[in-house]
């Protein structure tokens, strides 16, 4: 089977690049599915997990949100944070899940600080849901 | 001249002295190395983010953000990287001092400017002369890594966008090479100058280039400010380590030089008691 290259990366550097068949996303419009030969494109993605097939076997990258850039032979994902789902530290996710509904308690919604607590309990859920997988 | 046992109390401090900046090279070379290796992780990730910024906004000429656009300045920010602390030979004092004859060039009143000031060293600089520091950052780890300088620099293009000032210009030591830092003006926002190398591509946009736009210019942004922190942490333990190492030469030359000094003195000291000893001596015959 066709496979397409896939590299994530952030600001600290590379975190994952490999050869899948089918790049799996959430982008800010809906689901988003790329298989080798896509058009070129550029996408906005969700907090959420990203999923990387390879002949039935599914890689799991949690990423905080970013860009999606697809050319006909490469996958770009620029995201502030991406971690594969073997070394997310989950202790560390499960106390700023801890910390943000804290947060969430104490602020107002219309407060700028309720809406970072929102985003960061979002990241730490998203990247506990990945590590499970 | 000195007793002999001043010279010998100078000799010791001075060792010691040498001792600890001995360390300190060690320790910012070990620093440097590794702060070489995140500016070169971060570049991957810079290059990408040009490319597709420079392929979007160049790209489709209709999609328009308030980034982009140039509006009428009735206040700059100078956003100024130093380090937390000296000790590194000319880093600090360049990088200031390029800000500040800028800004005294520019601009007439206090008001009319505001400063953003990552480092503690530059911090203080501005301070003690009664700028209106918007936002500063201090404590920044000797590898700082994106998370750590996000919310600032999230603040710093959220300033921007409510208009809290109308153009931001960066100041940084670039580092050329381990004996070379150079000061770096740079014009970051509105961004006005996307330079890429590479031929634009024609991108399909999911959903549209302006939403695509509101994602894609933050982020560039704000990586070219963490990109500047990496660059200028590299050359700050290369300053470091310059700096320190040949504080430990001259210490070096002081202590010969001292010994010289030492041993003078020792040996007048000795001639003298030799010429009493025979002065008396000849006293009794």
């Amino acid at each position: 089977m066709k496979t397409i290259k896939v590299s994530v990366v952030t600001p600290d550097g590379p975190v994952y690049e490999s050869d899948v068949e089918m790049v799996s996303t959430k982008a800010l419009s809906g689901e988003l599915g790329i298989l080798p030969g896509h058009i070129p494109m550029v996408a906005p993605l969700q907090i959420g997990a990203v999923r990387l097939i390879t002949g039935g076997n599914t890689k799991y990258i949690a990423v905080s949100g970013g860009l999606l850039e697809v050319r006909p032979d490469q996958v770009s994902i620029l995201a502030e944070a991406a971690e594969v789902a073997d070394s997310i530290d989950v202790d560390r996710a499960l106390k700023a899940k801890e910390r943000a509904e804290q947060r969430l308690h104490a602020q107002k919604q219309e407060n700028i600080d309720y809406k970072r607590a929102e985003l960061a309990l979002q990241r730490a859920l998203n990247r506990i849901s990945v590590a499970g997988k | 001249m000195a007793s002999l046992r001043d010279i010998k109390n100078k000799i010791t401090s001075t060792k010691k002295m040498s001792q600890i900046t001995k360390a300190m090279e060690m320790v910012a070379a070990s620093n440097f190395s590794r702060a070489e290796g995140n500016a070169k992780a971060f570049v991957p990730y810079m290059e990408k983010i040009q490319e597709v910024t420079a392929s979007v906004a160049l790209g489709s000429s209709d999609a328009s953000h308030p980034m982009l656009v140039k509006r009428p300045v009735k206040k700059t920010a100078y956003l100024v990287i130093t380090a937390e602390r000296g000790l590194a030979g000319a880093f600090n004092s360049n990088v200031l001092r390029a800000a500040l004859q800028a800004i005294q060039k520019r601009h007439q009143s206090n008001d009319e400017f505001v400063i953003i000031a990552l480092g503690k060293v530059g911090r203080e600089f501005f301070r003690k002369r009664d700028m209106n520091i918007a936002l500063d950052l201090t404590a920044i780890a000797n590898q700082p890594t994106f998370n750590e300088v996000k919310d600032t620099v999230n603040k710093t293009i959220g300033m921007f966008a409510d208009g809290a000032f109308d153009e931001l210009y960066m100041y940084y030591n670039h580092f050329v090479s381990a004996i070379q830092n150079d000061v770096v003006e740079k014009k970051i926002l509105p961004l006005t100058d996307i330079a890429t190398s590479k031929k634009p591509m024609s991108y399909e946009f999911e959903p549209s280039a302006e939403e695509i736009l509101e994602v894609l210019l933050p982020q560039y942004a704000e990586s070219l400010i963490f990109g500047a922190l990496l660059d200028s942490k590299a050359g700050e333990h290369a300053a470091r380590m310059n700096a320190m190492r040949s504080a430990t030469d001259n210490a070096k030359e002081l202590i010969d030089s001292y010994s010289l000094l030492f041993n003078r003195a020792r040996q007048a000291a000795i001639t003298q008691e030799i010429t009493e000893i025979v002065g008396g001596a000849t006293a009794l015959e």
